[in-house]
């Protein structure tokens, strides 16, 4: 009888065929979600409204990951919500079937095979690219070594004009106090080789840009890693009369999403040279300010686009000695609640709200700069609704990419991109190690152990003394 | 090819009370396949990731043949970590999916196919190499995922724990290619597993850890035969060895009723200890044809085709005695194997018990 682990049990995963192995299961529960490519069995599958990532993996990994993903969730990081692990499976015929890491499904979330479909822009490779970077520098501030990092293990969000990057596998991963410079070179090393091969092979598919170079862009992987790092944990040094580099220094790590909750100040005797070093920065600048004036919940450029809008509005009203969060109540109730509010019901699940208000923000400022004249938001929220919302694809769930790849060839299996192109199904030739891989007698006695005599007996044929 | 040597070498944690590798020597020669083993917490990870680059030395140094790596980026010390990722890609080839680091690195293409056509031929996939990996069996996939490794040429193979996400078939089956492949390449691998039966069944020689500190390092045979303390003694071998308290006595150790005879030459090196601990494995012992040997309360008999495991108490235990007393546990035939609840005396040669000193817990017999 499987056995659940889960700290937020959903009760309507109980009746699901977990005595099937994953890879079998009835195509009812599943649904043909794009996601990258895997060495596991992974299926998205429905219960009711929700929809979950399983995972078929061997207990402890699973017992870890579930683990870990918890961890990451307190610590603020984005990551998936690990919901169960669902162990003490037996297929009907008795033997044993490997646990299920089940996850929540992230809504408005886009892997990225389906961003790199029909000619992506190679700007917009760039923006994944900075999401990834930014992702794995928040990980490994917080002392987190991934030892996976690749495209397949990230989901993108819309982020404004840019995306923010989620962890969604955990399992090769370890959580650390602080990571040795080694570890995170080990990490970004993985990071090259992965997303190099993820890149060729999206070439392979067809499915790159051929104005795009697998090499050029993990080289900038590289590059850009290397420039947040140096900034989010690097010295630097001046000399006494320019105290002002302190305030520019916090200026930028919050320009880049971080707060700096503590900074090594260090003078000389004489207070001719001053060191500084951000000792602890956290990520979230924006998002947290927002949420600390609106309660809205948003991701890091989201943020800092809605909070432009709302310094805007403290501008234009003239209530700059206003107390911030009495400016913030009514910009909430009188500028965005109207946007959001006029969406109908049957389109909301295009696009999260704060995405949303960023887009008819666009659309405004686009709308005004053609018809030179400051467009009211409520007109440019109809607009955008009825010319642009309408016409988007669902991204709640993102099922308009599937089953077909986006090379418009049929996968050979819609539930699996690691199975490769139907188009391509070929005899497999004749390997005589799999011949001779009869199962090995694993143990001598009830005990799980090793032959002792075998071992004898190779030792004296290496060396018949 | 290199030989790898730690000296002296030392991890601290920020914050750790004792170090988490103390001290580490040990020499690994050109070719070998070294294989350190121990229970969770005992090093042999972080030893592994200190050669690797990812964990600092705070004191002492590490060389891959003649070069001190201590202080060198984990991408320097030609070193390849085998199984960090597997993930095989869809589109491309078999031959590309093995080959496609060395064209990040900028090695020319015929060199390219040279090393992949090689590496293909070594781990017999060279009827794959021009198809895609779909079909591929996890066996297959693991020898691709072993061919990304090799086509790099590194000095050193790491592997750490890279069977512990198979299921137990293909860990059998991968266990033997790793260890033919080694040893057909001649590439010095070292090689983490918290499985004793891995470790000795691949292993030239094997480095047992406990606490950061290396316990032993030898050849399989030579762990098993001739344990140099207490820990090894317990670690190695399945069943494990049966460690018996005996009071020294005239001519050797007390056991209840029963004398285990032990050299004198032996006993003189227990000093002035007032016991000792005999470490005799199941195997060894047989069931005495007279009335001379341990005795033995028989809990249960299990047969498993010509032998049978009999697992027991030493007799004579007082209640609570019997509460803690370690299980005896020997391999005897299983033509006339012994009632539950009776009692059999133990005899095992002289020259097979091992004695430890109860003060050092090192080897004196």
């Amino acid at each position: 009888m499987p056995r659940f682990l889960s700290a937020k049990p959903d009760a309507r995963l109980i009746p699901l065929p977990w005595s099937t192995p994953l890879a079998e299961w009835p195509t009812e529960y599943l649904i043909a979600l794009p996601r990258g490519i895997s060495r596991h069995v992974v299926r998205f599958i429905r219960v009711g409204e929700s929809i979950y990532a399983a995972k078929e993996v061997i207990e402890d990994l699973a017992v870890h990951e579930y683990r870990l993903l918890h961890d990451l969730k307190r610590l603020g990081t984005p990551s998936v919500e690990p919901m169960a692990v669902v162990t003490g499976r037996k297929a009907t015929g008795g033997e044993p079937l490997d646990p299920v890491l089940v996850t929540r499904h992230l809504q408005f979330s886009l892997p990225y095979r389906a961003l790199f479909s029909q000619g992506v822009r190679g700007e917009t490779v760039e923006r994944l690219v900075d999401a990834l970077v930014v992702l794995l520098a928040r990980l490994h501030l917080l002392g987190f070594l991934w030892g996976d990092v690749s495209l397949s293990n990230v989901l993108f969000r819309r982020d404004a004009g840019s995306f923010a990057a989620y962890l969604v596998d955990a399992e090769t991963g370890e959580l650390h106090d602080q990571l040795t410079d080694g570890q995170r070179e080990h990490d970004l090393q993985i990071a090259r080789t992965n997303l190099f091969g993820e890149f060729l092979d999206l070439e392979a598919g067809g499915i790159l840009d051929g104005a795009l170079d697998p090499l050029t862009l993990v080289d900038s992987i590289e590059n850009r890693y290397r420039e947040l790092w140096r900034e989010l944990t690097g010295v630097e040094r001046f000399s006494g009369s320019e105290l002002h580099r302190i305030e520019s220094r916090v200026r930028r790590l919050n320009a880049l999403g971080f707060d700096v909750a503590e900074l090594d100040i260090r003078t000389s005797n004489e207070g001719q040279t001053i060191q500084i070093q951000p000792k602890v920065v956290d990520a979230g600048h924006h998002s947290r300010r927002l949420m600390r004036l609106t309660g809205l919940d948003a991701e890091e450029n989201q943020a800092r686009r809605l909070l432009n809008d709302l310094d805007t509005f403290r501008f234009r009203t003239g209530q700059q000695q206003v107390d911030e969060a009495i400016v913030a109540h009514q910009w909430l109730v009188q500028v965005f609640e109207p946007v959001v509010t006029v969406v109908p019901p049957e389109l909301r699940s295009k696009r999260d709200m704060a995405q949303l208000f960023h887009e008819v923000l666009d659309y405004r400022w686009y709308q005004s700069q053609r018809e030179f004249r400051e467009v009211p938001i409520a007109e440019a929220a109809r607009g955008y609704i009825n010319e642009v919302l309408r016409n988007l694809p669902d991204e709640a769930i993102s099922t308009e990419f599937q089953p077909i790849d986006q090379s418009g060839r049929q996968l050979s299996n819609p539930y699996d991109p690691s199975a490769g192109f139907a188009d391509e199904n070929e005899q497999a030739p004749y390997d005589p190690w799999e011949d001779g891989a009869e199962p090995v007698a694993e143990a001598a006695g009830p005990f799980g152990g090793f032959d002792i005599e075998a071992l004898r007996a190779k030792a004296r044929q290496a060396d018949p003394r | 090819m290199a030989t790898v040597t730690f000296k002296e070498a030392t991890r601290i944690y920020p914050g750790g009370d004792h170090p988490a590798v103390n001290k580490l020597n040990l020499e690994i020669g050109d070719g070998e396949f070294m294989v350190l083993v121990g229970p969770s917490g005992c090093g042999k990870s972080t030893s592994l990731r200190m050669l690797a680059g990812l964990e600092e030395v705070n004191a002492g140094e590490i060389h891959i043949g003649d070069r001190d790596v201590t202080d060198l980026p984990p991408k320097d010390r030609d070193i390849a970590m085998v199984f960090q990722n597997y993930a095989l890609y869809p589109h491309m080839t078999v031959a590309d999916n093995m080959g496609f680091a060395l064209k990040m690195a900028g090695v020319a293409k015929e060199e390219r196919a040279k090393r992949v056509q090689e590496a293909a031929r070594l781990l017999g996939l060279e009827d794959f190499l021009s198809r895609k990996p779909k079909a591929l069996s996890g066996g297959q996939r693991q020898r691709v995922a072993m061919g990304r490794a090799i086509v790099r040429n590194p000095q050193v193979f790491l592997m750490d724990e890279p069977l512990s996400n198979l299921d137990a078939k293909l860990r059998v089956q991968t266990r033997t290619q790793i260890a033919a492949l080694q040893s057909r390449l001649g590439v010095t691998t070292v090689y983490v597993t918290h499985d004793q039966v891995e470790a000795m069944t691949m292993g030239d020689r094997v480095a047992v850890m406990r606490d950061g500190v290396l316990q032993q390092v030898d050849s399989p045979l030579a762990l098993y035969d001739a344990p140099n303390n207490l820990f090894v003694a317990g670690f190695i071998g399945s069943p494990a060895m049966n460690l018996i308290q005996g009071k020294v006595v005239e001519g050797g150790a007390q056991v209840g009723d029963y004398v285990v005879p032990v050299p004198r030459e032996v006993l003189a090196k227990a000093g002035s200890d007032a016991t000792v601990t005999l470490g005799i494995r199941p195997e060894v012992f047989r069931l005495a044809p007279d009335n001379q040997g341990v005795a033995v309360d028989v809990a249960v008999v299990e047969e498993t085709g010509a032998d049978a495991y009999l697992y027991g108490t030493l007799s004579g235990l007082s209640e609570e005695e019997r509460l803690n007393a370690q299980q005896i546990i020997a391999r005897i035939s299983s033509r006339q194997p012994p009632q539950r609840g009776s009692q059999v005396r133990l005899v095992a040669d002289v020259g097979q018990v091992h004695v430890f000193s109860n003060t050092t817990q090192g080897r004196i017999s």
